[in-house]
């Protein structure tokens, strides 16, 4: 199947009303160049607070890049062009300070990269590195944050152990206990199921319908059930290009577009 | 002959040649230690060198040389270090980090004589510093630079960028995260760099005779005030190690028992290198299950 | 006020992390290639004294055989006739290299090849030592080893170009060895199973497959032999007999670029012809290091396919 036969151009991309919707994060005209390879193309997409946006697409989408430019993870990798806008103001700007913008737009990878730490310091590390000292306050982080991602009950007794002696999937749960433990505002997460088994993955599934309470995520997934499981909307990427961005709901049952279509129902992928 | 013949006598050639490369190490090693071992003894150990009578011993060499290898590693460590992590973490891709690397290569390659000679010039003479431990520990500072630089490099290439992207997105600075995350995963790499290169320094002698000179003056060894002259610590006096103490007794030497000296002086030198190597290779080791293995 | 925005917006610890680190390691490499430069700076000002001070004339430094510095010859020009140790040097070097290539190359075979993991690991250990060993020690072996074999078996004094070869035969085989076996386990596996699988003998393989798919990494091996023989001192100048005369054979007793500048450099006044003159030997010895480096430089570009 020739997947470059769609036009790219003909898109459907949903815009949020604000005084309906409160929005965590929105670009504009937001392109990706890897040297002289374009690598995505102008994407404006807004995403809502407390819900999460799953970012779908085959491989060289787009999808990534996009995502990890959202906290400036591409800076010296890539160049960046357009606006991302967080709380008014334009984090793509060169005068932002891109460390404390990372403190409130964490992120979670691909594969677990837990520090060869114990499991307590991998979250306390960075908490301490900002000014926390206090054992009684940074203990309370703790829990509060393995709670958060599912892992107290699993590891509440063994939290001087080397974090690498921890399943892939209680790894990654690590990560995402540690990313919230700074208490961002919104959380991105690059196919963070993608190297776990299908029972962590579901943990981890369940972890995020439960932060959406208090974090916003937007999450890359290769995997489409999981986008139709855990999402409130969903982004079809293609080539580079956003085609389609709505309601999961109406992603998955009602695609406006064919290269959509093709895709949710697995003709290419 | 026929082609499998032939593969017959090549592949016995091989082994063959093998086989010597092996024999000629183990005749070294055998010849230094089983002709320098006998002279090794307390008294050798313990007693100031002779010029013109036997039985003169090798303690000041002795000092002299792991002090000098401490005073290199003191300058040289925080050097590479913070060259190492340019290169691994900060070096643009452009002309000036070619002009860096090339500067490093040639530097790698000089002979260390000139290295030595160029230490001779500047510190010795034009900044009137004279043959001293100092002279003799930049001038080894200089020799050892190159390759402490580019093992710091590797190693801290060796460490996952999945390691630098979970700092970096946790907020903190490139810099925190190169020296609280990057840098003690890779430091069983470095440390293993540092006692290979103390291995090298330690047997160094072409930098350091006209360096830190020829001459091993007597020293006090109840007088620790650095600033004192007889002190051990004191690092503007002249000070001859193992390495050009071999030399020196081969070119010039004129006591009786020359020969036995520097066999035993060599023996000395090779147990120390030899325990370099051996522990670079168990530190590795070690710190790096320690460092990796889940500690169950 | 968003507080949050505030921060986003200023500067923070974090930013003068980062530019404390910048400074640092920036400092550091520039000191590393300030260090360069003033070597070269420093030993080329000296070096070349010799021909602009003192008007020594610079085709009879690399084409006449008399050295003595401190006298004048017939033009009234001081006379530093390097040749000898240039011969010297080139001498020695070439002869190790041409002895350890084959060994370097044979035992690399042997560990990439042949041996079982317990044989390359215990060849590896062979090597690392070799490399440990210090290199007075191997003068002191070549004193009191090499000199007396070639005295008896080759005849003269036994010091001279052949016993400094051997010395450096065994002082460069290491470098030479891992960096051949290096270049040698770079070849794809699929190379050889290929060749064997069309029915070639493992010598056919190893000799038209492999050793030229390895060639450059080889090339390269022995130039870095080249340099690191041509730039040892002590050693060579433990052996080699010191004579600042043309060599009349490998028995003389002969001397390096390396071995003069040793021995004669405390022997000077600095300033005088005499020392002036040694340091343009060894601005010949930097020269030299530079053109092997560019020579490594050049086959690794030439060897890309």
């Amino acid at each position: 199947m020739d997947v470059g036969q769609y036009d790219l151009n003909d898109t459907a991309i949903r815009t949020f009303d604000p005084k309906e919707h409160e929005l965590a994060i929105s670009t504009d005209n937001l392109q990706v160049f890897y040297g002289d390879n374009h690598a995505f193309y102008d994407g404006s997409l807004q995403f809502e607070r407390y819900k999460i946006t799953a970012l779908i697409g085959a491989s060289g989408s787009g999808k990534s890049t996009f995502l990890r430019s959202l906290n400036r993870m591409n800076d010296g990798v890539a160049r960046v062009d357009g606006q991302i806008w967080y709380r008014g103001l334009d984090i793509n700007s060169p005068r932002i300070n891109v460390y404390e913008m990372r403190k409130h737009v964490g992120m979670v990878f691909q594969r677990p990269n837990p520090f060869s730490k114990s499991i307590r310091e991998n979250i306390t590390f960075a908490l301490k590195e900002n000014g926390i000292k206090k054992k009684q306050q940074l203990d309370q982080i703790v829990e509060e944050s393995l709670k958060g991602a599912a892992l107290w009950d699993e590891v509440k007794d063994i939290l001087d152990r080397s974090a690498l002696a921890l399943s892939g999937g209680q790894q990654q749960r690590l990560c995402i206990a540690r990313a919230i433990a700074m208490k961002p505002d919104i959380l991105l997460m690059d196919e963070p199921a993608s190297a776990l088994d299908p029972i962590s993955t579901l943990k981890v599934e369940e972890t995020m319908v439960e932060l959406k309470k208090k974090y916003t995520i937007i999450i890359v997934t290769h995997n489409m059930q999981q986008a139709s499981r855990v999402s409130d909307y969903t982004a079809f990427f293609h080539l580079g290009h956003v085609i389609e961005y709505d309601k999961t709901k109406n992603v998955f049952t009602l695609p406006q577009k064919k290269a959509t279509d093709d895709y949710v129902s697995g003709n290419f992928g | 002959m026929d082609s499998k013949t032939a593969n017959k006598l090549a592949l016995l050639t091989i082994k063959l040649i093998a086989g010597i490369v092996v024999v000629i190490l183990a005749f070294l090693l055998g010849r230094i230690l089983l002709q320098g071992v006998p002279h090794i003894s307390w008294s050798f150990l313990t007693k100031p060198s002779q010029e013109f009578i036997a039985g003169g011993g090798i303690v000041y060499q002795l000092f002299n040389s792991f002090y000098l290898l401490i005073l290199t590693l003191v300058i040289s460590f925080p050097i590479s270090l913070g060259a190492g992590i340019f290169l691994a973490e900060y070096a643009p891709k452009n002309w000036f980090t070619e002009v860096i690397r090339m500067a490093i290569e040639i530097l790698s390659s000089l002979p260390s004589v000139v290295v030595g000679l160029f230490g001779f010039l500047l510190f010795v003479v034009q900044l009137k510093m004279g043959f001293s431990i100092l002279a003799g520990a930049i001038a080894l500072t200089f020799f050892n630079l190159p390759l402490l630089t580019r093992n710091i490099e590797e190693s801290l290439n060796a460490v996952s960028d999945l390691q630098r992207e979970a700092g970096l997105a946790l907020g903190l600075s490139k810099w925190r995260t190169v020296l609280k995350v990057i840098i003690p995963e890779a430091l069983p790499g470095i440390i293993t760099g540092i006692v290979l290169g103390a291995g090298r320094v330690f047997g160094e002698a072409a930098a350091l005779i006209y360096t830190a000179g020829q001459s091993a003056s007597t020293i006090d060894f109840t007088n620790w005030n650095p600033f004192d002259a007889a002190s051990p610590l004191n690092w503007s006096r002249p000070a001859e190690t193992l390495a050009v103490h071999i030399w020196k007794i081969n070119s010039e030497g004129i006591m009786p028992d020359a020969a036995a000296v520097s066999a035993g002086t060599s023996a000395v030198l090779i147990i120390v290198v030899l325990i370099f190597n051996l522990s670079a290779r168990y530190l590795g080791n070690r710190l790096y299950r320690k460092f990796t293995a889940a500690d169950k | 006020m968003d507080s949050i925005k505030e921060k986003i917006q200023s500067k923070s610890k974090e930013t003068r992390q980062e530019v404390t680190g910048k400074i640092l390691s920036y400092s550091a490499i520039i000191l590393i290639v300030a260090v360069v430069i003033s070597i070269f700076a420093f030993v080329a000002s000296k070096g070349i004294a010799t021909f602009t001070q003192n008007h020594a004339s610079l085709k009879d430094f690399f084409l006449t055989t008399d050295w003595s510095p401190t006298a004048v010859g017939k033009d009234g020009r001081p006379l530093v006739g390097a040749l000898p140790m240039i011969l010297g040097s080139f001498g020695v070097t070439l002869l190790a290299v041409l002895f350890a290539t084959p060994f370097a190359i044979g035992t690399a075979l042997y560990m990439t090849q042949i041996a079982s993991k317990r044989g390359h690991r215990l060849l590896q250990i062979v090597i690392e030592l070799l490399v440990g060993i210090p290199s007075v020690v191997y003068g002191f072996i070549g004193l009191s080893v090499v000199v007396p074999f070639v005295r008896t078996h080759f005849g003269g004094s036994g010091y001279g170009i052949l016993s400094g070869s051997f010395v450096l035969f065994v002082m460069v085989l290491p470098t030479v060895t891992s960096m051949t076996e290096d270049s040698l386990r770079a070849v794809p596996s699929y190379y050889k199973s290929a060749s064997l699988a069309l029915g070639a003998t493992e010598w056919q393989t190893i000799y038209k497959v492999i050793l030229r798919a390895a060639l450059p990494g080889i090339l390269t091996a022995v130039v870095f032999g080249m340099a690191r023989a041509f730039g040892e001192a002590l050693a060579v100048q433990m052996v080699i007999g010191n004579a600042t005369l043309m060599p009349k054979g490998l028995l003389s007793a002969s001397s390096t670029l390396t071995s003069v500048l040793t021995m004669g450099i405390g022997n000077t006044v600095m300033g005088t012809v005499g020392n002036n003159a040694l340091w343009s030997l060894a601005l010949v010895l930097l020269l030299m290091s530079l053109i092997f480096n560019l020579l490594i430089k050049w086959i690794g570009r030439r060897g890309r396919f």
